[in-house]
């Protein structure tokens, strides 16, 4: 059939398709809102249990500043534990493997019945130029999505890396679309002082983080939804 | 701070290091002979380079008559080792590297890598520089920053904390404070 003037049914049912169409994405945007309003809010409910935790760890600075943190945090209310790293970077997990065996000796158990450890594809390499991040992006978005599907955290700690930036859309993603609602912490590392690395920049802009913290005032009066947190290290 | 030599018969370790990281331009600076001699006036009698992925290898030397003893490697799993013996440290802008040696209280002068892309590490050098816990540099004034420095002026860094960020994810999840 072609697309004659004469023919009423074709351009009705266009117009019933347009308005699915925006009815489907109003709901979606409301949806969004949703979801950014809600969780940028504490929990008005006490956590009853523990909470599964995805650790996103970077290289070097990076988790010597997420491990500080570990230490401080309650072990039996953040478990289990995943750890993610880059494919490139085998330090990190091995660092965190040492402090979740070192654990597990203190409380009589088995590592792999706390914790587990994944690696990553990365989005991009120090150094690589931004044009060509934008294909590696894409693989590691699907590589991180197959991770998270898995994992399904509900709460994801982060620091830095370019490797939490698809993980932490795509846990959006999953809240977005109701399939698990976690909490998106994000601490920018102390080596950012004036201005927020891309990684945080990302998600403060895009509201994807629940709670962004910073280490310096200043960082914090330039960017002011961030919240203050002195330093880790 | 950096007289601490005494012990080990005025035994003064210059440490180099780079990280995991390629940074000729810093390797070429401390083996230059200006910097050489700078370090060897100010009572310095060891230099170790940890030179990590560089390619520019710096000339070895025994330390006999009246110069220093210069002596390299690529990585080490002892780095900090290295550190501790050190009396000075000079090193890349990585967090890990300038926390790890300010924790052991050493004199450091951070040297900043230009050819970075995202060069944001001199932020952190140059803050921590203006709250005078080390001294930044760039390799072509590495030279002008030894003969400067006075590292009596140099302030400890206290370590920071973690407590106050995991007090607000608990509480932000609703867990109880204990």
């Amino acid at each position: 059939m072609d697309k004659g003037n004469a023919c009423p049914y074709a351009s009705m049912a266009s117009s019933v398709t347009f308005c699915c169409a925006i009815f489907a994405i109003t709901l979606v945007i409301i949806r969004i809102f949703y979801v950014i309003y809600w969780g940028s809010r504490p929990h008005r409910t006490r956590a009853p249990q523990p909470v599964s935790t995805l650790i996103v760890l970077g290289s070097g600075g990076h988790t010597a500043e997420m491990l500080n943190l570990l230490s401080v945090l309650q072990k039996d209310r953040f478990t289990p534990r995943f750890y993610i790293a880059a494919a490139t970077d085998n330090m990190s997990l091995q660092k965190a493997r040492l402090l979740e065996n070192s654990l597990a000796d203190e409380n009589g158990v088995q590592t792999s019945e706390t914790a587990q450890f994944m690696q990553i594809y990365r989005s991009r390499e120090v150094g690589q130029s931004y044009i060509t991040s934008v294909w590696t992006t894409l693989i590691a978005m699907m590589h991180a999505l197959w991770l998270m599907m898995k994992i399904r955290p509900q709460v994801i700690l982060c620091n830095g890396p370019g490797t939490c930036i698809p993980l932490c859309a795509i846990a959006f993603l999953f809240k977005v679309l109701g399939i698990r609602w976690s909490s998106i912490f994000y601490v920018e590392s102390i080596a950012r002082v004036r201005r927020l690395s891309l990684s945080g920049l990302l998600l403060y802009k895009l509201r994807m983080a629940d709670q962004l913290f910073v280490q310096w005032p200043q960082l914090q009066r330039k960017y002011p939804r961030a919240t203050y947190v002195g330093r880790l290290m | 701070m950096g007289d601490d030599g005494d012990s080990t018969e005025c035994r003064r370790v210059v440490f180099v290091t780079v990280g995991t990281t390629c940074f000729d331009a810093l390797v070429r600076a401390v083996d230059s002979q200006t910097i050489k001699k700078e370090l060897f006036t100010k009572g310095y009698t060891h230099l170790v380079i940890q030179m990590g992925r560089g390619s520019y290898i710096p000339t070895k030397s025994t330390g006999e008559n009246g110069s220093l003893d210069v002596h390299y490697f690529t990585f080490s799993s002892s780095i900090a080792d290295h550190l501790r013996s050190a009396s000075l440290v000079i090193s890349h802008a990585g967090s890990g590297s300038i926390f790890e040696t300010l924790r052991l209280s050493k004199p450091l002068i951070v040297v900043v890598n230009e050819d970075l892309m995202d060069n944001h590490q001199s932020e952190l050098a140059e803050e921590l520089a203006e709250n005078k816990h080390l001294y930044c540099s760039r390799p072509q004034t590495l030279d002008r920053t030894i003969a400067d420095m006075d590292l009596k002026s140099l302030l400890p860094y206290s370590p920071g904390d973690a407590t106050p960020v995991a007090k607000i994810i608990n509480r932000f999840l609703g867990f109880l404070d204990d």
